[in-house]
């Protein structure tokens, strides 16, 4: 099931004219804002497909940069948030992909601040609903509408149990979790979309726990 | 959770409820909050709809100057009291007309299932309200049985034009708002599908073809026809007329539909109205002075 609440289909509150390519786009940015945690100093933005053909049309770079700087489907600052970015001093760089994409409403985000860059590839399948598809070039399958926590761990046994044995000690639910990995042994990702809200506790804890490199907090 | 429309409908007559309720208790179950919040919730996306709809009649004009001023056109003809096909059918395009020039001009709206298909199922709620006079809480209820339909269809074909076409935007809003009309109206669960059937065909196999990739032409006027299909379908639903192919059926076919449109037809601006000389024309006027 793509869709799950009727607000997916009624829904959401939003500016024009694009819930796939307006509204869908700046739910995009603001995931890729959430990940890097803060206001980048430059954005990469690449469009594909029907984004890459239509997106001085839909506004769609207006709302993925207002997405990008933390603004709701609903902002009325959206149509303005390219001189914004400029404004509080975000580079923006737009860029037009040839390549075919499995979904024709996708885009890749690159931000970047002194020290840290966030890679994303996003998907808007349609009504404003959006799918995270990949993160600094893990695959994966996010809605970015639940909580969830994203940690970058090594590929070893037992670490899967740590981690969900701390999200047990603090009765936090599980609601879908993946694990994905580039190569057997290396780097790997846990997502773990959960239904309570994740305390600053929490993530502390998990990022003590041995082997485990980063732990990421998506709310929304 | 009901996977297609036969379980929905099944669903709501053996427990002998309205659609709307059965969309409400899945959506307490999905999100676990109580019934209160999630009525309070449409409640305020029924309350954008409204303002939409109010600042449409006002009269708007989009950024390109494409669309804008229609709705108001439409009021002041019902006026004249020559209108030929009924005061109520053209109230619900005037104010689908409305909700999709305020979507053109970067106005809020709610979309429904889409931002370019926003208009239908609220212009036919706030036609079909001055003659049934539904109070707020069956009008959120409303919004519950279209979103139901919208359910179905977004999870068995589509709701994105780059997807599915036009069929899945417009024509899954125009299929959601006549099951909610047949329900509003009194008409059983099972009519409700039927209506939904009823519009569904007659919208299979629209193209999203917008000019110069805006949702404004055609997609205002579509609306403005999403509209009028679906209070026809509605009404034949009540008179008893069915549908030879089920409800089911008739959206699978939709899918496959979908599936094998030429990319060109899919919110692309390369085919269609987009590619005829005047769509090409209007794209080089908008882009060229957008510099």
């Amino acid at each position: 099931m793509k869709y799950r609440s009727a607000f997916d289909i009624i829904g959401p509150v939003m500016i024009g004219p694009s819930s796939s390519h307006t509204a869908g786009a700046a739910r995009i940015g603001r995931v890729a804002r959430t990940l890097l945690g803060k206001q980048p100093q430059k954005a990469i933005i690449s469009f594909y497909g029907s984004f890459a053909k239509t997106y001085k049309g839909h506004g769609t770079d207006v709302a993925v940069v207002g997405g990008i700087l933390n603004f709701d489907t609903d902002d009325q600052r959206i149509p303005t948030s390219l001189n914004l970015a400029e404004e509080w001093g975000m580079e923006v760089i737009f860029t037009v992909e040839e390549t075919v994409t499995d979904h024709p409403n996708t885009v890749k985000i690159q931000l970047f601040d002194e020290t840290k860059k966030v890679e994303i590839v996003g998907i808007s399948i349609g009504g404003g609903t959006i799918e995270i598809t990949e993160l600094n070039s893990f695959q994966l399958k996010l809605s970015g509408e639940n909580p969830a926590i994203l940690v970058v761990h090594n590929d070893k046994f037992g670490l899967i149990s740590s981690v969900t044995t701390v999200l047990a000690d603090h009765e936090i639910n599980i609601s879908h979790m993946e694990v994905s990995r580039k190569e057997k042994g290396k780097m790997a990702l846990m997502i773990i979309e959960v239904d309570q809200r994740i305390h600053d506790k929490i993530i502390t804890e998990l990022e003590h726990l041995p082997n485990i490199t980063q732990v990421i907090r998506m709310v929304e | 959770m009901f996977r297609n429309v036969a379980e929905l409908v099944a669903r709501a007559e053996s427990k002998q409820v309205k659609i709307a309720e059965i969309m409400i208790q899945q959506e307490m179950g999905f999100s676990g909050l109580p019934r209160e919040k999630i009525i309070e919730k449409m409640d305020t996306n029924l309350t954008v709809m409204e303002q939409a709809i109010e600042r449409g009649l006002k009269g708007v004009q989009s950024v390109t100057g494409l669309t804008g001023g229609d709705a108001v056109l439409l009021q002041q003809y019902i006026q004249t009291g020559k209108a030929l096909s009924g005061n109520l059918l053209l109230d619900a395009v005037s104010k689908a007309v409305a909700t999709n020039e305020v979507n053109a001009a970067m106005g809020v709206i709610c979309a429904t299932p889409t931002a370019g298909s926003a208009g239908v199922v609220p212009g036919t709620l706030f036609a079909v309200k001055e003659k049934l006079h539904p109070t707020r809480l069956e009008m959120i209820e409303f919004l519950f049985t279209s979103a139901a339909f919208g359910f179905v269809v977004a999870n068995n074909a589509s709701i994105s034009g780059a997807a599915g076409g036009c069929q899945a935007e417009v024509g899954a809003a125009s299929g959601m708002a006549a099951a909610a009309i047949v329900e509003l109206a009194g008409g059983t669960p099972t009519q409700a599908a039927e209506a939904m059937a009823i519009t569904l065909k007659n919208m299979l196999g629209l193209v999203c073809d917008p000019v110069a990739g805006l949702v404004e032409v055609p997609c205002v006027k579509r609306n403005a026809m999403g509209a009028s299909n679906a209070l026809t379908a509605a009404d034949m639903a009540l008179a008893g007329i069915t549908s030879r192919i089920p409800c089911d059926e008739v959206i699978d076919a939709m899918y496959r539909i979908g599936q094998s449109m030429p990319s060109a037809l899919r919110e692309t601006a390369e085919g269609g109205l987009a590619a005829t000389p005047t769509g090409r024309r209007l794209e080089a006027e908008i882009f060229g002075s957008f510099k």
